[in-house]
């Protein structure tokens, strides 16, 4: 037995690859629908955008890539079809440059594509603006200042949606999708603490960690972490959408990479009683 | 699916080949998608802040700058270009960040440097203060029994998980005795929190994969909806 511990210390990492490539794979052919529950900061996510009066305007900042898209994507699809369904109007902006093409994707796909709405008066795509906090301090002053024209070149000062827009208390809350920096940590910083509007953010799960605090303290309305927090969202708006179809895979390389870990440790704790035998 | 779409997923599937490739051992496809990356974003950023950032904040405004409307109505001028003429400050600013190129004049530089640190060293420290530290401790002073046995020993947890994890990090007395024993416990808070950021670590990164897997199988081949 430890000899085939010993065997397992020095095992090739391309054997585990093999492993987690099956262990995503094959769940994508034969679908498991492994049951989740919804968690609480996804709920709360849900629950505020639920409660926001009809026409009310919210701030969706796509601050993200395509690097991030598998996260991060099936929520801001999902955002903006759960703020569509309830008639909220969106005014979009970007603080990641290339995050203004996907913006538009999401846009065409639900905004105008799923729910016919109207450009300019629906919703907006101010587009993306240089300068990290500084645009986010700048807003608080003025967002038809900060963003004198839309994506699409068109003034914003003669755009139905923003008539009555001038700063962050004209706005319901915040919507934030999030891939990294400047992100949702920026956005409570430098917005949540000074002019106290409600923020809830959808971000990578590598970052998801680091944003607990902010939900226990009430900066954050709400949290959706991953491809988890995605799934959980399609979930609670009755959707099957990329989030969901992947947490099979998911699961099961979880488990996968799981045992490998243990296995790995046995091995380990093992052999070190081996050598100190020898010693 | 249209031609340019078709050209598109084909390359896009072939350098994510080329990238996968690197798990088998270091090869010359996976230099080439390398280094087309890091060219391919070279320029892309180069383009879209000379775009986004330098003609519109800039250079357009600059242009629009009309000298003979300044001298014939100073006071007109003036006032209508003052907009205009205040960016010639960050554009000398700009200038400097050049004059490190020069081995002579390349301590001009700092003083670009200086001015973008500054502030952001300014709207940060706010930020960190106002959103982080002050909110953060108040959000810690919790009562210790809240009428309900879970909430309660939540709340128990966090505040000796705060403070022990804190006393690890202060090492102006040895951790000996009481310290000590409530460092070892920090070390184990702290451990805890590094193991669910590894988790969730290993999550992202299965979620990309998962994502690069839908395209291959999806997106290229078509196996799967």
């Amino acid at each position: 037995m430890k000899e085939f511990f010993k065997k397992l210390e020095k095992l090739d990492r391309r054997i585990i690859f093999i492993f987690v490539a099956c262990a995503l794979i094959l769940p994508l052919f034969i679908p498991l629908n492994i049951k989740f529950s919804v968690t609480q900061p996804v709920q709360s996510f849900y629950d505020t955008i639920e409660s926001l009066p009809e026409g009310s305007k919210v701030l969706l900042s796509a601050d993200y890539d395509p690097g991030s898209m598998p996260e991060l994507w099936p929520m801001h699809l999902t955002a903006v079809r759960q703020l569509c369904k309830r008639n909220i109007k969106i005014i979009s902006i970007q603080l990641w440059a290339t995050g203004s093409p996907l913006a538009e994707r999401v846009f065409n796909e639900v905004a105008i594509g799923e729910f016919h709405k109207k450009y300019g008066e629906d919703f907006v795509n101010l587009g993306f603006k240089e300068g990290r906090e500084v645009v986010m301090v700048s807003m608080g002053n003025s967002i038809p200042q900060t963003f004198p024209t839309d994506y699409h070149g068109n003034k914003t000062d003669d755009l139905p949606i923003m008539q009555g827009v001038k700063n962050f208390s004209d706005l319901a809350m915040i919507v934030n999708i999030s891939g990294g920096l400047p992100g949702t940590k920026e956005w409570v910083l430098q917005v949540v603490s000074r002019f106290h509007i409600k923020l809830a953010s959808g971000c990578t799960a590598v970052s998801a960690p680091e944003f607990y605090p902010y939900l226990q303290s009430g900066q954050l309305v709400g949290l959706l972490g991953g491809m988890k927090g995605a799934a959980e969202y399609e979930q609670l708006e009755g959707i099957i959408g990329l989030g969901k179809r992947g947490m099979d895979s998911q699961s099961v390389a979880h488990l996968v990479i799981f045992l490998f870990i243990l296995i790995g440790n046995i091995a380990y704790f093992s052999t070190r009683g081996m050598k100190k035998e020898k010693g | 699916m249209p031609t340019s779409e078709l050209i598109g997923t084909w390359v896009a599937a072939g350098l994510t080949l080329f990238c996968f490739s690197f798990l088998y051992k270091d090869n010359p496809f996976y230099k080439f998608a390398e280094h087309l990356y890091v060219g391919i974003s070279a320029g892309y950023w180069t383009s879209l802040e000379y775009h986004n950032v330098f003609r519109p904040n800039l250079w357009d405004p600059l242009m629009r700058l009309d000298l003979n409307l300044l001298f014939s109505f100073p006071e007109l001028g003036f006032s209508f270009m003052w907009q205009s003429i205040i960016l010639i400050v960050p554009f000398i600013f700009g200038i400097l960040f050049f004059t490190r190129l020069t081995k002579n004049y390349a301590w001009l530089s700092r003083w670009s440097m200086a001015l973008i640190i500054g502030i952001f060293a300014g709207i940060a420290i706010i930020g960190y203060s106002t959103g982080d530290l002050i909110t953060q401790i108040y959000a810690n002073i919790l009562p210790l029994w809240t009428g309900n046995w879970l909430s309660s020993l939540n709340n128990i947890i966090l505040i000796i998980g705060v403070i022990t994890s804190l006393i690890y990090f202060f090492f102006s007395k040895e951790h000996k005795g009481t310290l000590g024993g409530a460092a070892k416990i920090g070390i184990w808070f702290l451990m805890i929190s590094f193991g669910a950021s590894f988790g969730y670590t290993v999550m992202s990164r299965m979620s990309l994969l998962i994502g690069r897997i839908y395209f291959l199988f999806g997106n290229w081949l078509g196996l799967i909806q």
